[in-house]
């Protein structure tokens, strides 16, 4: 019993004051990309080239980066010869709309909170259901760490519930493989209505690595409605709280 | 190996020409196999290969772990042959995959049904429906069966479980996966490509290094290249932080399994900071773009190093803390002993890899029987325990932690100077390869065969997990089928790295 108390000194205490204060992040994370196409040599392609998954388009008519296919890999920023674009340490990434994804310039429309009904049901309890549908676990890991005592999810009024029953909505990861759309639709039929999706990481957005893949759908709204997006491949679990806390409306800020 | 005459002797991370490559007849082939694991070696990956013809050769890649030889041999097949797994139980899921993939069928096989219910890859569309296939049934007074997933009530993978049940006891587990089926495997064919280093960190998430090591290392034995030995020791040190946050976060959710709280709290704050220890290499807490064709893309410099060096020591004694409290406090061995037992010949017969036949007493691992990259040179020595329970596969998790720490330690300590990252070039033509690495769960296969043109005609890629899920269904029998999940937990395999 005294080493019980004696590790529980020692390991102190480690929740972090999200979102009171800015998260510490390596110097090396990628966060939100952002452009300077003015930069931009006639006719050079070479940062649509080197993405893996087609993310940007470059055809003249000015770039635009889809958020939601990136895997923030930085390939983009290594071939381009001027430097025009560049990862910032921005962990913001979520917004509440496909569209708002699509970047054609620096300005971003961050996720607005529910509007007044939605968030009285949810704003002080919302509970979800987690389904993986493909992807490679990443996501599926730094979700669950936000159960860990650093994140400490409870905190805000959010759970994840193990029926869909006792869920408010889903949030989803992987690319929805076609194996899974199945076990996916029953899931979001048995979550009663009003009922939320959260698409995480870019499987679940737009299909990721696997896009276009013929063994997946292209992410979560292919199939359902989707009111919250949040990049990455994965997302840093800082990114995805701060998605969730968008929602309910507990961090406003732009 | 008695079976040198059929075979052609390969070392992890060696190219060979095709044309070196004995092509036996299927029965000489069939033999080969059986006799090699009669010696007490293994199968690696057997799998259908269907090159520019349109005829189908098996391919098989064979082991005898005492002797560090690696043995590659194939054989042209028509549409069926006797299955080796009539004679060799660690045979039935290739062969299971060698009839999904190229609809050429083992006849005689105990168990032929899909793993992964996609179409074969010959045919186009079709194939099964997912989860609907003959499960193994139990028939009897009190007999009763329970159906779990593919969703399951955590934050976890998709997958189905059948239970056949007499009361509380597991007579049988089935395990029926594929849920997580995206196609990569298929889509690897005709690479490299610009996608392909991304397939390969997320064939599964959270052993983004291993496969990411195992595949440059067939690409750089491909296209004759050598890496430099601080980019080496990065891969190393990337590669052991990856086993640190995973056993770590394991042991405690192992913990969390049994109701003991105190280490699943720490643990799971712990298993984030190895991960962080990564994210300060490269960004990422998985390691995504650290590992890289001819090298790596980050390098460590002096300040990095000292800041490392001193997480690593942190959150050592953090650790230590936490995950002694499980072996001193006593209800939670008592827990974790005679739960989930898989005896030494199971674990053998079923070709078990990793820390799940370490736990069975079997002295396996790749870092030391077929050493690559930095590991041929800084040797970890290899944990084991007897007891194949709950409890060894714990144990052995833990042993393996405080040798990982070491040699993170020694090698930041003693980092060479010099370059990082070297150009690839282009791959041998008409050639194939092994690369090896032992991954967190265990031995990571990649076996690359290119063409003509110095593209793969063929990429396979074998997780720890696609030879070990049989070894839970084992681990299950006989058990409370509530101890499911604590069972699953102490292997936690992948379904993604599975289902590809
Ligand atoms: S978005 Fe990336 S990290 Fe998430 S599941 Fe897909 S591949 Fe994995």
């Amino acid at each position: 019993m005294l080493k019980l108390l004696r590790t529980r000194l020692q390991q102190g205490y480690r929740t972090i004051s999200y979102p009171a204060r800015a998260p510490v992040l390596p110097d090396r994370f990628r966060g939100r990309p952002i452009f300077d196409a003015t930069r931009c040599p006639d006719g050079c392609r070479d940062c649509a080239a080197a993405c893996p998954t087609d993310a940007i388009r470059n055809d003249g008519r000015g770039v635009q980066l889809d958020l939601g296919r990136c895997l923030f890999c930085s390939e983009c920023e290594t071939a381009c010869p001027q430097g025009a674009i560049r990862f910032t340490q921005d962990h913001r990434l979520a917004t509440r709309r496909r569209d708002d994804l699509l970047l054609n310039d620096n300005a971003f429309g961050l996720a607005k909170a529910l509007d007044g009904k939605s968030r009285r049901l949810f704003g002080r309890s919302l509970k979800l259901r987690q389904v993986s549908a493909g992807g490679c676990n990443g996501c599926e890991a730094d979700v669950n760490v936000l159960n860990t005592v650093v994140f400490d999810l409870g905190r805000f009024g959010i759970q994840f519930v193990a029926s869909p029953r006792h869920a408010d909505g889903l949030l989803i990861t992987g690319p929805v493989t076609k194996n899974m759309v199945l076990a996916l639709q029953k899931t979001y039929d048995a979550v009663p209505a009003p009922k939320l999706v959260i698409a995480v990481g870019a499987c679940a957005i737009s299909g990721g690595p696997y896009v276009d893949h013929p063994e997946v759908r292209n992410g979560a709204d292919s199939l359902l409605p989707v009111d919250l997006y949040i990049p990455g491949c994965p997302p840093h679990p800082v990114t995805i709280l701060d998605g969730l806390l968008r929602l309910l409306g507990k961090i406003d800020d732009q | 190996m008695t079976t040198s005459a059929t075979t052609r002797p390969v070392r992890n991370g060696e190219a060979v020409p095709l044309q070196a490559i004995p092509q036996l007849n299927i029965a000489e082939l069939r033999a080969t196999v059986l006799q090699a694991v009669a010696a007490g070696g293994r199968i690696v990956a057997l799998f259908a290969h269907r090159g520019d013809s349109d005829a189908v050769r098996l391919v098989a890649i064979l082991t005898e772990d005492a002797s560090g030889t690696l043995a590659v041999c194939s054989a042209e097949v028509g549409d069926s042959y006797a299955a080796i797994s009539q004679e060799c139980p660690q045979a039935a899921w290739f062969e299971r995959e060698i009839a999904e993939q190229s609809g050429v069928h083992p006849n005689g096989h105990p168990w032929l049904k899909p793993i992964r219910f996609h179409a074969p890859w010959c045919k186009g569309d079709g194939g099964g429906t997912i989860g609907v296939t003959d499960f193994f049934t139990v028939r009897g007074a009190e007999v009763h069966e329970v159906a779990v997933g593919p969703v399951h009530a955590g934050i976890i993978e998709p997958g189905h479980f059948r239970f056949q049940c007499h009361g509380e006891r597991v007579l049988h587990l089935e395990i029926s996966l594929g849920y997580q089926h995206r196609g990569v495997e298929r889509a690897l064919v005709g690479g490299p490509g610009k996608r392909t280093i991304h397939y390969m960190e997320t064939l599964a998430g959270d052993t983004s290094i291993g496969h990411a090591t195992a595949y440059c290392g067939a690409v750089e034995a491909l296209a004759g290249c050598r890496v430099a030995p601080r980019a080496q020791q990065l891969r190393g040190i990337a590669l052991e932080l990856e086993r640190l946050a995973n056993h770590t976060g394991d042991l405690g959710a192992l913990a969390g399994d049994i109701g003991y709280l105190p280490t699943a709290a720490y643990c799971g704050r712990l298993r984030g900071d190895f991960l962080n220890m990564t994210a300060l290499v490269c960004g990422s807490r998985f390691g995504r773009g650290l590992v890289r064709p001819g090298g790596v893309g980050f390098d460590v410099d002096t300040n990095r190093r000292a800041t490392l060096l001193k997480s690593l020591d942190g959150a050592f004694a953090d650790v230590s803390s936490a995950v002694n409290l499980l072996w001193e406090t006593p209800s939670v061995p008592a827990r974790f002993e005679q739960t989930g037992v898989v005896s030494r010949a199971d674990c053998a017969a079923l070709g078990l890899v990793g820390p799940a036949a370490r736990a069975c007493g079997i002295d396996r691992d790749v870092r030391r029987e077929f050493p690559f990259g930095i590991f041929r040179f800084a040797q970890i020595p290899v944990s084991t325990w007897h007891s194949g329970d709950v409890f060894a596969r714990a144990y052995v998790r833990w042993l393996e932690i405080q040798r990982s720490v070491a040699f993170v330690r020694e090698q930041l300590s003693a980092l060479h100077e010099g370059t990082t990252r070297v150009d690839v070039g282009p791959l041998a033509a008409n050639a194939l390869v092994v690369s090896l690495v032992e991954g967190w769960r265990g031995e990571i296969c990649h076996v690359g065969l290119t063409n003509d043109r110095g593209c793969f005609s063929h990429y396979k890629v074998v997780d720890p997990s696609f030879h070990n899920w049989m070894g839970l269904a084992i681990a299950l029998r006989d058990q409370q089928v509530s101890d499911f999940p604590l069972c699953n937990k102490s292997f936690n395999l992948s379904y993604c790295g599975h289902d590809l």
